[in-house]
C-alpha cells in the first residue's frame, strides 16, 4: 500500500470521473483476494463459521433421516418403544441445527465489525493524507459512500457469500447424494430443475442488478435536486422558481419509477421461477414415489424422507444466483476501497533533507521563485494559472497580494504550505526549498486562515487552538482578543461551547474571527491570511485591524486582500496579474505608479474597464 | 413461504443502520433555529459600544439572553418538528386511498397464493393416505387427481406470486412517487424562516433516506410479513383441521415464539437507536473531515481526527457486532424452541399413529407443515428491524408535511395595478405600522411606518443584528410580518400569488448557490425561456461577461464540473445577472456585493444606474461605497430606523451614518 502504484495498477486506480463506477477490469475473484490481508486476522473465526454452518446444514439434512427411521419403523410397526431412540436423535439434531446457526454468527460477530472498523480507519486515514487536488476530484458523497456502504457490503460478504457458497454447494451435492440413495429416479425427477433453475436465477440476477445500479444512479440524481433545492431556497423563492424545480423533480421521479418498475417485473419473474420449477417437480416425484410405494419398491417413510430432503435442498440452489451476484457486488465495492488506498500518499515522494530552516545569517523570509501552476483537471487549451511568480516577502514584512477575482491569489498562497505543489518554479522559507521540508514541520511553520472559515465540531477553544497545539489559556485569549472574538465568552459554555456541525452553528463573521484566532494563537513565523476581514461589519474590521497590526508586526505575512482597508495592514503591496507579479510597492507608489492597481482599490478606471469588456465581446 | 430458513438466516443480517443512514436526526442541535441564530448574534459583543461591559445585557431591556433561550431551541430542534397524534397514519391512508381497488386487488391474489402454495402436504398427506390404497385396488384415479391437483397448484401459486409482485410493484412506486413529490413540493411551499431553523441536512435526509426506508418496507418487508402471516394461518387452520390435539399442541408453540420475538425486539430497538446515533456521529466526522481537507491539512489535524474518528468509529463497530449478536441469539433460541417442539409433536404424532387413532399421511403432513411454520422466525426478526425504522421514518415525514407554511399562498389572489405607459418600471412600497416578532415573542422590528416611493433606490446601514435583513425579508415575503401590512403599489403582499409577486420584487442575497447545470441555465434562473442573447445581455450588463467566456466552454460551462472553478465573487456575478434578466419592479439586495473587488462593485453599481433605471431598489450594504448610489439612506438600529435622509445630508449631519462614512471615507486613503 506504500509502494507507488504500478502501471497495471493505473486504469483502475485513476478514475477519469469520480462518480461513474469504474469498468471491473480485474476478476472478482482477484478483487477479493484483495480483502485477504484485512480477513487473515480473523482467518480461524471464519473457518470456525464456516464449518457451524456446514454442521448445522448436514444436521438439517439427517433430520429427514431419521423421521424415514420413525415413519418406517416404530411407527410402521406399531412399535411404541422404539420411537424413544430416533426421537432423542431428532431431538439432538434439531437443537444443534439451531444452537449452531447461532454460534456461525456469533463467532463472527465482533471479528468481521472489526475488520468492517479497520478498513473504515485506514480508508479515513489515508484520505486525510491524499492531496488536496484528489479532494478537488472527488466528491465527498462519493468517499462517503466507500466508507459506509462498501464496508457493509465487503462485512456481509465475508459474513454470508462466502460462507455460503462454501457450505451450500457441499450440501447441495450431499443432499443430492441422499436423495440418489433413498431413491435414484425420484432423485432425477428432483434434480432435473436444478439445472434451469441456476442458469435461470444467474440471468435474472445479473439483469436485476443492472437494473438496480441503474435505479441507484437515479436515486442519487434524485438527491441531487432534493439537495440543491433546498440549498438554493433562497433563490428559488426569491424568483419564485420552484415550479419549474418540481417539474424537474417529478421528471426524475418518474424515471426512476420506471426503472424500479422494471425491477419489480425481473423480481416477478425471478420468483416465479423459483416458486415454480421445484413445486412442479416435487409433484411430479410425489406421483412416481406413491407409484412406487404402491408397488412395494419403497416405503412411505423413504417418500416422506425424501420429500423433506428435496425441500431442503431448494434454498443452496436458489441462493447460488444471489450469492454470486452479491460476490460480484462485493467485488466493485472492494475495487472502489483499493482505488482511494492505492492512490499514492502526497509525503510519499517527499525526502526532506532538513529538519528545519536554519537560517544561516540574515533571515531571507518567504521567496516565490519562478513559479508556475496549474489545476491537474484544468481543461488542456487553458494557460497556466500561475505563469512564473517572482515574489519576495522579507522577514518581517507584511505583503498583501492583490488581484482580481479569480486571478490566482488564494492559489498561490495554497502552494506555501503544500496543499498543492507547483507545477515549476521553487519555494523557499529561509532560503530552504519548501519540498526539502518534512510536511508538519512546514505546516507548523507556515499558518493559514481560509477564505472560507471552517470551524469543526469540537469546542472553540479546540478549534482556535489546534492551530498551536500547547498553546496556553493565556494564549487562547491573547488569540481571541486579537481576532476580536470576545463573544465566544458570550457563549453557553464560553471556549467550551460545541460548534460545527454538531455543535453551536455561528455566523459567517463570527467564524470568521474564529478563523483568524486559530491563525495567529501560535504566534506563527510565517502567517498567510487569505482575505480575512471580508464578512465582518465597519465596526468589526476597525477594530481587527488594530489588534492584528500587533501579530503582524511580529511575523512574516502574506495578506489575500480585496479591499484597500486590508491592503492598509500591509507593508508593501504585490500585485498578481495574468500569472505573474506585475508591480511590487507601497499602496501609496502603486496607486500612483499603476493604473490597474488603482482601478482594482479604487474603482476609478472601472467605468471604462466594463465598457471595453463589453465592446470586447 | 418458499424459502427455507436459511434464506432468511442471510438476509437478517442486514442492519438498519447500513440501509438507512440519517445524519441529522441522531445529532442533537446541529444547527441552531432562527432565534437561537439571532440570540448568538445578540450576543456579540458591539465593538462600537464599549460601555457594554456585560455581554449578556446588550440585547436590550425585557429579553434575558444568555444560554436559556439557547439552549431552549437547540433541544427543541434535537426533538424534531412536533408530529401531530395520528399523523402518520392519516398520511398512510391518504397514500393508499387512491389505490384501494389494487390493494385489494393484491391482498386477494397473496390470499389464493398462499392458499395454492400451502395445500402441497395436504396433498401428500392424500397421496399417501388415499393414493397408495386405491392403488394397490388397481384405481390410480385418486393419485391422478393428487397429482392433477399439486400441479394446478404449484402453476396457480407460480402465476399469482408474478403477478402479485408486478401488481404490489406498481402500487409501491406509485405511492412513493406520490409521498416523494409531495414532500419536495410541500419543503418548496415552507417559508424560509422554517428551512432555517430546520436546516437543509434535515429536509434532504427526510426525501432521500427516511423515503429509503420506507421504501424497504413496503417493497420487501410488508410482502414478506403479508406471506408469513398467511402462511402461519393456514398452516394453523389445516394443521387443525388435520387432527385437531396435534394442532393445537403446534400453535402453543406461538407462546414461547411470542415471547421470545418480544424481547428480542425490545433489545434490537435499544442497539438500533444506538447504531443510528454512532453512524451518525462517523458520517458526520467523516465528511466534516473531508470538506474541511485544507485546514486539516494545513494544521496538521490529521492525527488528532483519527483518534476522534476511531472513537465514534469503534463505537459503531460495537452496536453493530451488539445487533448481529443479538440477531445470532434470537435465531439460535427460537430456533431451537421450534425444533424442540417439532420433535415433541412428531414423537406424539408417531404414538398415536401406533395407536391406530392418526393415519401415517397425516403425521407425514404433519411434519412438513411444521417445518414451514417455522421456516418465516428469522424473517419476523428482519420484517421487525425494517418496520422500526420505516415508522420511525414515516413519522418524521408526517411531522413535515404536517407543517403549515407561515407564508401561505393567497386564496384569492390579486393583480398587480398595470403600470401606467412612460412612467418608471418602478412601484411603491408602503410598510404601514409593520412590526415583526418571532414565534418566541422576541421582538425583532418594532411597530413602524416606511414609504418607499415607485423609482427611489433606498440604502439600508446598520450594524450586525440591527434588523436590516428582517426588513428586506419582510419586503420579498419570506417572512409576513406579525402585524401591519407591507403594500406593493396598494396591494398587499400577502393577496399576491408567487408568480405575480415575483414579477414584482426579487431579492438578490450574499449567498449565490449555483444550481447544477451550465452557467447559462444559472442565470436563466431569473427568467425561465429566455434567449441565449438576453441572458448575454444581462451578463454583459453586470460585468460577468468577460469571465463567463474565459470558462472553458463559455456560457455552455457545467459549474459543477471540471473546469468549472468559479470563484465567490464570480458566482455573485452571476446571482446579479440572473436578478438583471428578471427585471422586476423592486429590486432588493442583501449584501449582494460581499465578496466583489471594488471593480466588480462598481459594474453591479453601473448596472443598477442604465440598466435598473426606474426601478425601485433597497440596498442592503456592510460597504458604505454601496451607499454612494442610493437617493436615500436608511440607518438601523436595533431595529429602529434611527436616521432617514439624502446620503448627503446625512453626511453634512453629525449622527451615526456621517460618523460612519467618515470612518470609511479614511479606510480608502
Amino acid at each position: 500500500m506504500t509502494e507507488p502504484p504500478t502501471p497495471a495498477h493505473s486504469p483502475v486506480d485513476n478514475p477519469t470521473d469520480a462518480a461513474a463506477v469504474p469498468a471491473r477490469k480485474r476478476s472478482t475473484v482477484r478483487s477479493l483476494l484483495r480483502i485477504w490481508p484485512y480477513a487473515r486476522p480473523i482467518r480461524w473465526f471464519l473457518v470456525g463459521s464456516t464449518s457451524a454452518a456446514m454442521i448445522a446444514s448436514l444436521a438439517g439434512l439427517l433430520i429427514p433421516l431419521v423421521l424415514k427411521q420413525i415413519v418406517d419403523g416404530p411407527v410402521a410397526h406399531r412399535h411404541t418403544a422404539g420411537l424413544w431412540w430416533p426421537a432423542a436423535l431428532l431431538l439432538v439434531l434439531g437443537v444443534a441445527e439451531a444452537l449452531l446457526f447461532g454460534v456461525r454468527r456469533w463467532m463472527v460477530a465482533r471479528p468481521l465489525s472489526r475488520v468492517e472498523q479497520t478498513m473504515r480507519a485506514d480508508l479515513y486515514a489515508r484520505l486525510q493524507r491524499l492531496p488536496v487536488s484528489f479532494h478537488d476530484r472527488w466528491a465527498s458523497g462519493q468517499l462517503l459512500s466507500r466508507a459506509t456502504s462498501d464496508m457493509f457490503t465487503i462485512r456481509l460478504f465475508l459474513a454470508f457469500p462466502l460462507v455460503f457458497l462454501i457450505v451450500n454447494s457441499m450440501v447441495f451435492l450431499i443432499g443430492i447424494g441422499i436423495m440418489f440413495s433413498l431413491d435414484w429416479q425420484l432423485g432425477l425427477i428432483a434434480v432435473l430443475p436444478a439445472a434451469p433453475l441456476i442458469v435461470l436465477c444467474s440471468y435474472f440476477e445479473r439483469r436485476y442488478s443492472a437494473a438496480a445500479r441503474l435505479a441507484q444512479d437515479q436515486t442519487g440524481d434524485l438527491a441531487t435536486i432534493i439537495e440543491e433545492s433546498v440549498l438554493g431556497i433562497r433563490i428559488l423563492k426569491a424568483f419564485g422558481r420552484h415550479r419549474t424545480m418540481a417539474q424537474r423533480f417529478r421528471e426524475q421521479a418518474r424515471e426512476l419509477r420506471g426503472t424500479e418498475l422494471h425491477k419489480a417485473r425481473l423480481l416477478a419473474n425471478l420468483w416465479a421461477v423459483i416458486v415454480g420449477l421445484p413445486e412442479l417437480a416435487l409433484a411430479c416425484s410425489l406421483a412416481v414415489g406413491v407409484v412406487q410405494v404402491a408397488h412395494g419398491s419403497s416405503t412411505a417413510g423413504t417418500l416422506v424422507a425424501f420429500l423433506s430432503t428435496a425441500l431442503a435442498l431448494r434454498w443452496p440452489v436458489e441462493s447460488l444466483g444471489w450469492l454470486l451476484a452479491y460476490s460480484n457486488e462485493a467485488a466493485t465495492a472492494t475495487d472502489r476501497f483499493f482505488e482511494v488506498l492505492d492512490t499514492p500518499l502526497a509525503e510519499e515522494d517527499d525526502q526532506p533533507t532538513v529538519d528545519a530552516p536554519q537560517p544561516a545569517g540574515p533571515r531571507d523570509g518567504i521567496r516565490f521563485e519562478g513559479v508556475r501552476f496549474r489545476y491537474p483537471d484544468a481543461p488542456a487549451e487553458t494557460p497556466d494559472l500561475l505563469q512564473g511568480v517572482d515574489l519576495h516577502v522579507r522577514t518581517g514584512e507584511t505583503l498583501a497580494l492583490v488581484g482580481t477575482t479569480g486571478s490566482g491569489k488564494t492559489t498561490l498562497t495554497a502552494l506555501l504550505p503544500r496543499l498543492y505543489d507547483s507545477t515549476s518554479g521553487r519555494i523557499t522559507l529561509d532560503g530552504v526549498d519548501i519540498t526539502e521540508l518534512p510536511r508538519p514541520t512546514l505546516r507548523r511553520l507556515v499558518s493559514v486562515a481560509f477564505e472560507e472559515p471552517t470551524l469543526f465540531s469540537a469546542s472553540v477553544k479546540e478549534n482556535v487552538l489546534m492551530g498551536a497545539p500547547g498553546a496556553d489559556e493565556n494564549a487562547l485569549q491573547r488569540a481571541l482578543d486579537t481576532a476580536q472574538a470576545q463573544f465566544v465568552r458570550a457563549l453557553p459554555q464560553g471556549p467550551d461551547t460545541q460548534v460545527g456541525e454538531q455543535g453551536l452553528s455561528l455566523s459567517g463573521g463570527q467564524r470568521q474571527r474564529l478563523a483568524l484566532a486559530r491563525a495567529v494563537v501560535g504566534g506563527p513565523e510565517f502567517l498567510v491570511l487569505d482575505d480575512p476581514l471580508s464578512a465582518l461589519d465597519v465596526h468589526t474590521e476597525a477594530l481587527v485591524e488594530k489588534a492584528l497590526r500587533r501579530v503582524l508586526a511580529e511575523t512574516t505575512a502574506l495578506v489575500v486582500a480585496h479591499r484597500p482597508s486590508t491592503v492598509l495592514l500591509a507593508d508593501r503591496v504585490a500585485l498578481l496579474s495574468d500569472g505573474r507579479i506585475t508591480a511590487v510597492g507601497t499602496h501609496h507608489d502603486l496607486l500612483e505608479s499603476c493604473p490597474e492597481y488603482r482601478e482594482l482599490m479604487s474603482g476609478e478606471l472601472a467605468a471604462a474597464g466594463s465598457a471595453s469588456e463589453g465592446s470586447r465581446a | 413461504m418458499t424459502s427455507t430458513g436459511l434464506t432468511a438466516d442471510t438476509l437478517t443480517d442486514r442492519h438498519p443502520s447500513d440501509t438507512e443512514i440519517d445524519v441529522e436526526a441522531e445529532a442533537p442541535g446541529l444547527t441552531t433555529t432562527a432565534e437561537a441564530g439571532a440570540d448568538a448574534e445578540q450576543w456579540q459583543v458591539e465593538p462600537a459600544q464599549p460601555h457594554e461591559p456585560e455581554p449578556g445585557t446588550e440585547s436590550g431591556p425585557g429579553s434575558a439572553p444568555g444560554p436559556g433561550p439557547l439552549v431552549g431551541a437547540a433541544a427543541e430542534d434535537a426533538e424534531d418538528i412536533p408530529v401531530p397524534p395520528g399523523a402518520p397514519r392519516a398520511l398512510l391512508r391518504s397514500l393508499m386511498g387512491p389505490h384501494r381497488g389494487r390493494i385489494v386487488l393484491a391482498m386477494v391474489m397473496i390470499v389464493v397464493q398462499q392458499a395454492a402454495l400451502q395445500v402441497g402436504p395436504l396433498l401428500v398427506s392424500l397421496a399417501i393416505d388415499r393414493g397408495i390404497p386405491a392403488l394397490r385396488a388397481n384405481d390410480a384415479g385418486p393419485l391422478i387427481a393428487v397429482t392433477v391437483g399439486y400441479l394446478a397448484c404449484a402453476t396457480l401459486a407460480t402465476l399469482l406470486q408474478r403477478a402479485f409482485i408486478r401488481l404490489s410493484g406498481v402500487i409501491n412506486q406509485d405511492i412513493l412517487l406520490d409521498m416523494r413529490q409531495r414532500i419536495f413540493r410541500h419543503a418548496q411551499r415552507l417559508s424560509l424562516d422554517f428551512h432555517e431553523r430546520y436546516t437543509s441536512g434535515r429536509i434532504i435526509s427526510r426525501a432521500t433516506s427516511d423515503v429509503d426506508a420506507v421504501r424497504e418496507l413496503l417493497s420487501e418487508g410488508l410482502q414478506e410479513l403479508l406471506s408469513v402471516g398467511l402462511s402461519v394461518v393456514y398452516i394453523s387452520g389445516l394443521l387443525l383441521f388435520l387432527d385437531w390435539r396435534l394442532g393445537l399442541v403446534s400453535l402453543a408453540s406461538f407462546v414461547p415464539v411470542y415471547l421470545l420475538t418480544r424481547s428480542y425486539r425490545r433489545r434490537s430497538q435499544r442497539i438500533y437507536r444506538r447504531s443510528r446515533t454512532a453512524v451518525a456521529t462517523v458520517i458526520v466526522r467523516f465528511t466534516e473531515t473531508m470538506n474541511g481537507i485544507r485546514p486539516v491539512q494545513a494544521f496538521r489535524r490529521e492525527a488528532a481526527n483519527e483518534v476522534a474518528f476511531g472513537v465514534a468509529n469503534a463505537d459503531y463497530a460495537k452496536s453493530n457486532a451488539d445487533s448481529l449478536l443479538s440477531m445470532a441469539r434470537f435465531v439460535a433460541v427460537s430456533r431451537a424452541t421450534a425444533n424442540v417442539w417439532i420433535t415433541g409433536v412428531v414423537l406424539w404424532g408417531a404414538y398415536l399413529v401406533t395407536d391406530n387413532s392418526l393415519q401415517l399421511g397425516v403425521l407425514a403432513a404433519f411434519v412438513l407443515y411444521l417445518r414451514r411454520l417455522f421456516d418465516p422466525i428469522d424473517q419476523l426478526a428482519m420484517f421487525l428491524n425494517s418496520y422500526q425504522s420505516a415508522a420511525a421514518a414515516l413519522e418524521k415525514i408526517a411531522g413535515l408535511l404536517a407543517h403549515e407554511p407561515s407564508v401561505p399562498e393567497p386564496v384569492e389572489a390579486t393583480v398587480l395595478p398595470a403600470r401606467p405607459e412612460g412612467s418608471p418600471a418602478g412601484r411603491e412600497i408602503v410598510f404601514e405600522e409593520v412590526g415583526f416578532a418571532y414565534r418566541t415573542g422576541k421582538q425583532v422590528l418594532p411597530t413602524f411606518s416606511l414609504r418607499i416611493p415607485a423609482g427611489e433606490s433606498v440604502a439600508v446601514v446598520g450594524a450586525t443584528g440591527a434588523g436590516k435583513s428582517t426588513l428586506a425579508k419582510l419586503l420579498a415575503r419570506f417572512y409576513d410580518p406579525t402585524g401591519g401590512r407591507v403594500l406593493l403599489d396598494g396591494v398587499d403582499l400577502r393577496e399576491l400569488a408567487t408568480a405575480e409577486l415575483r414579477r414584482g420584487v426579487v431579492m438578490v442575497t450574499q449567498e449565490s448557490f449555483l444550481f447544477s447545470g451550465t452557467v447559462a441555465d444559472n442565470i436563466a434562473v431569473g427568467r425561465p425561456g429566455a434567449s441565449r442573447e438576453e441572458v448575454e445581455a444581462a451578463a454583459k450588463a453586470i460585468g460577468a461577461h468577460a469571465f463567463i467566456n474565459a470558462l472553458p466552454e463559455g456560457y455552455d460551462t457545467d459549474v459543477r464540473k471540471r473546469g468549472g472553478r468559479i470563484s465567490a465573487g464570480q458566482r455573485q456575478l452571476v446571482a446579479f445577472a440572473r436578478a438583471l434578466l428578471a427585471d422586476p419592479a423592486v429590486l432588493i439586495l442583501d449584501e449582494a456585493t460581499s465578496s466583489l473587488d471594488v471593480p466588480g462593485e462598481q459594474a453591479v453599481q453601473e448596472a443598477m444606474r442604465t440598466v435598473l433605471a426606474g426601478r425601485t431598489a433597497v440596498i442592503i450594504a456592510h460597504r458604505l461605497s454601496t451607499v454612494e448610489i442610493a437617493d436615500r439612506v436608511l440607518v438601523m438600529e436595533q431595529g429602529r430606523v434611527v436616521e432617514d435622509g439624502s446620503p448627503a445630508d446625512l453626511i453634512a449631519g453629525t449622527g451615526r451614518f456621517s460618523r460612519l462614512h467618515e470612518a470609511w471615507r479614511d479606510s480608502l486613503v
